[in-house]
């Protein structure tokens, strides 16, 4: 299949970008959206020209390194899928595709489609986990934690931390990524103690970064390749006015 | 040269508290003087660096993902072993030691296997205690599932994600250290070199892979947790970035490689589809839980597999191993399945793969119970392949997956420099030659919670005194300046072909003649080729853009530079190794009906090797391997 691909091209953060026209010609419909990148790159390199810079690791769908805009959605048309796990079949043969960076002012642009999503990282180290220190763990079966609860704290941590969430939220929110740590660890009797603490702590560094707020357009979880729920969201805001409640008194 | 693994007296069962017992300490108040490098930040190294934070070592922790939580654990999928015995199905820390030692064909350590599985008890605790949704019982308790190579339940798993979970609790265990200032992070960093001071690990240059500024750090020892190699063949189950780098540039600078050239073949991962295929996605081995593993019996087959009759197939797994049938372990199912590809029974498009059918369990247990057990693996299957595995079996096929071969190291899991620890995938220990399922998982994260704060600790009770190590020092300058000429070079060149092209080239020839099935005249073939193929690269690459700035090419081609010399390495450790073992199928030496056959009075031992410069054939030296607990036996599975 052929394909016109409009590429965002910008050299670094301090640079102005713009989309850049290519041509692919002879695909494979059962090749993947990066294995088409990489073909486009390899012929970029032989034509004298910088390749594409897209961010990717392991391609199976669970690193959460990849990510852009096609034609406008996070991870392109599928549902619940990462860019990775999208393939040419999903494209119409001669369709022009629209390739953009991830874009949210908490996420600034690297160079061409790769973002900086460092923010989720110092959110997570503002409080995303059990202060527990090596080796001083009870036996994992002295507290039960029922199947239902289990899966329920698994549905949440199953975020794999790509940025779609944010990406195709209006106001850029970073509230399904953090709402979905808060609640993993609020949902578990081990992470129960700090709830409090943690809700505070993350909701705030959220803040700091520049995420917009959740208005519940629900756009979020549309996106999401993990498919993870917006009830989260409504936890955290459980959460937090639980937290800030208590602590008044 | 002669190795010490530094072992410790006394009966295996107690030889690991004897260590610790009287293993030295470092003083609290000290701690804060010394300085710790951890490259990687997978299981082994997050838990790692965040147990030194906790610890109050300075530390600094580097990886070349955006995010440490992207590293490679993140992709295990099946589970991770510990000999918990929760099932009451006859489990115990001996049992899942000898499982591992015969999995691993004898070729491993008593004293490292025994530890591993001692230490596997407190790691479900730890990771439960971070916060890790494993699976449970209705009743609130953790429940197991078995895996391949062993007949007792002892895996634990959360789902399909078994690996991404774990790696998110050691991350967050390091992303709390990194709040605490404990640790430094540095994303987006690739090690270029190790640098050595009077024959010590005191730092490395890294290459900032935003700016493309060369740094230097400087500590009092090295941690490398870099993960495997096993992405030399290009076509593999390993994520992209996944490299030989670190742990190569160690070698040169005097660390020993180990058993280099056994990398295991995944038996279930998905076919190759075409030229363009980047990589091979992995299926979670829990599948042949439940999944039966069949090819047409008839050659050149061309019906769907739904319209092949139940005797018209062969359960190939299940009449050759009637004991561990489709749970028989890895490198004999990868094995038995070449066998029926090349013997043309192979099933695909491209003829390349096998069928896993579980059209059996869902009959008998329902689709939901199979959904809830596998769900995403089936999703993943249908988003890759376009195809419904509910509704007809997946195709699959075998493919290189983990490295058991990497840096030697001792007891200690320290390598030949002395500061310089490596851990997890990146060093040789604990598998033998070949890993069985849900220990991979298990031994990166026991390395860096369980057993390097103790035996590093060691080590740096000697270096209280040392002071601040100086990045002014020559050899910084010495290293930094053979890094920047390096990539000079690189990028001078402006040939006519990819470092794509290379890598796949060179992926090619090592899995034709240093894959699932060796032999000496193809080894000897494949060294003469690497040789041309390296020179022709050097000749004829074209790596784009500058170095002074974000270059995926140019980090690429440093890794494919390194790829070269393992990939020569590997042959010249499968040339010597006259027997056939584990992941290591020398075809002069099997079994009339096929299967491998080990020779333990000549190659009962570890092959280190050591680097003798460019162009130079490397030198072999032995580490015996010695049982004292049990003797090998013939691993037989039928």
């Amino acid at each position: 299949m052929d394909l016109h691909l409009k590429i965002w091209r910008q050299k670094d953060r301090s640079t102005e970008g713009k989309l850049v026209n290519y041509d692919l010609k002879d695909l494979n419909s059962h090749m993947s959206f990066l294995e088409m990148l990489d073909t486009l790159n390899e012929k970029l390199i032989i034509e004298g020209e910088e390749p594409v810079e897209f961010d990717h690791d392991c391609r199976e769908g669970i690193c959460g390194q990849c990510g852009i805009m096609i034609n406008g959605l996070a991870h392109g048309p599928l549902e619940n899928t990462t860019t990775c796990q999208l393939h040419l079949r999903s494209f119409k043969d001669g369709e022009t595709i629209v390739i953009e960076p991830f874009r949210a002012e908490a996420f600034p642009v690297k160079r061409d489609l790769k973002v900086d999503r460092s923010a989720f990282d110092r959110i997570i180290s503002s409080g995303g986990f059990v202060s527990v220190n090596t080796g001083q763990a009870p036996d994992a079966t002295a507290i039960a934690v029922t199947h239902q609860i289990a899966e329920e704290a698994f549905d949440s941590a199953a975020c794999i931390g790509c940025g779609a969430c944010v990406a195709t939220c209006k106001n850029a929110s970073a509230a399904l990524f953090t709402s979905a740590k808060i609640s993993h660890m609020a949902l578990l009797p081990q992470g129960k103690e700090e709830r409090s603490e943690r809700v505070i702590k993350m909701v705030q560094q959220m803040d700091k970064e520049l995420f917009g707020h959740c208005s519940n357009t629900e756009a979020c979880e549309v996106e999401c390749p993990q498919g993870i729920s917006v009830l989260n969201i409504a936890r955290m805001n459980y959460e937090y006015s639980r937290a800030l409640f208590f602590r008044k008194k | 040269m002669k190795l010490d693994s530094k072992i410790p007296q006394g009966p295996l069962e107690q030889k690991w508290a004897q260590y610790k017992k009287t293993a030295k300490l470092v003083n609290p108040a000290n701690r804060k003087k010394l300085d710790v490098i951890v490259v990687g930040t997978g299981l082994a190294g997050s838990s790692i660096a965040a147990s030194l934070g906790e610890m109050g070592y300075n530390v600094k922790s580097f990886c070349f993902q955006d995010s440490p939580r992207r590293a490679h654990s993140v992709a295990a999928q099946g589970g991770v072993n510990a000999a918990k015995n929760y099932k009451n199905d006859g489990d115990s820390v001996y049992r899942m030691f000898v499982d591992t030692l015969k999995g691993g064909d004898f070729r491993a350590r008593e004293a490292n296997v025994y530890r591993m599985a001692e230490c596997s008890l407190n790691l479900i605790d730890q990771a439960v205690a971070q916060g890790v949704p494993f699976g449970r019982e209705y009743g609130g308790y953790l429940n197991n599932r078995s895996f391949g190579g062993v007949q007792v339940s002892r895996t634990f798993y959360a789902r399909g994600q078994t690996g991404q979970q774990l790696l998110l609790g050691a991350y967050q265990a390091l992303m709390r250290q990194v709040g605490k200032n404990t640790v430094q992070l540095f994303s987006r960093h690739e090690m270029l070199d190790l640098v050595l001071i009077d024959g010590k690990a005191r730092g490395v240059i890294v290459r900032n892979l935003d700016t493309g500024e060369i740094e230097r750090h400087s500590a009092h020892a090295v941690v490398l947790a870099t993960g495997g190699y096993g992405k030399i063949y290009y076509l593999s189950t390993l994520a992209m970035g996944c490299n030989g780098s670190a742990i190569w540039r160690a070698h040169k600078k005097g660390a020993l490689m180990a058993s280099p050239s056994w990398i295991q073949v995944h038996p279930t991962s998905l076919p190759q589809s075409g030229d363009y295929q980047s990589k091979l996605t992995l299926m979670s081995e829990s599948l042949r839980n439940d999944g039966r593993i069949w090819v047409p019996l008839k050659n050149n087959e061309t019906r769907s597999p739904n319209d092949i009759p139940e005797n018209e197939r062969d359960y190939y797994l299940e009449r050759r191993y009637p004991a561990f049938g489709n749970l028989a372990p890895r490198d004999i199912s990868s094995r038995a399945a070449k066998e029926r590809i090349d013997a043309g029974f192979g099933i695909g498009p491209l003829k390349n793969a096998v069928y896993l059918d579980f059209s059996k369990a869902i009959k008998e247990q329902g689709k939901e119970k199979i959904k809830e057990k596998y769900g995403n693996l089936f999703d993943m299957y249908l988003k890759i392949t376009g195809y419904d595995a509910y509704k007809e079996p997946m195709m699959i096929s075998p493919s290189a997956h983990f490295s058991m071969g990497g840096l030697w190291v001792d007891y200690e899991l320290m390598t030949t420099i002395p500061g310089l620890f490596a851990l997890g995938e990146a060093n040789f220990a604990d598998h033998g030659a070949n890993r069985l399922g849900a220990n991979s998982l298990l031994q990166a994260s026991v390395d860096g919670y369980f057993i390097a704060p103790y035996t590093i600790a060691n080590y740096l009770s000697n270096e209280i005194h040392t002071g601040k190590i100086s990045t002014d020092n020559l050899a910084f300058e010495n290293a930094e300046n053979a890094v920047k000429q390096q990539i000079e070079h690189l990028i001078n060149i402006k040939g006519n072909k990819t470092v794509d092209y290379y890598h796949k080239t060179l992926g090619k020839l090592l899995y034709d003649y240093c894959g699932l099935a060796r032999n000496e005249a193809g080894l000897k073939y494949a060294i003469e080729e690497i040789k041309k193929l390296k020179a022709e690269f050097y000749q004829n690459v074209r790596v784009s853009g500058d170095e002074n700035h974000m270059n995926t090419e140019l980090e690429k081609a440093g890794r494919v530079a390194d790829y070269f010399e393992i990939g020569e390495l590997m042959c010249y450790d499968a040339i010597t190794r006259n027997e056939s073992c584990g992941a290591h199928f020398r075809e002069e030496y099997q079994t009339p009906d096929g299967e491998a056959l080990r020779n333990d009075s000549e190659f009962q031992f570890i092959s280190a090797w050591a680097w003798k410069g460019e162009n130079q054939e490397p030198e072999l030296i032995k580490e015996p391997l010695v049982f004292e607990e049990i003797q090998p036996t013939v691993r037989s599975y039928k």
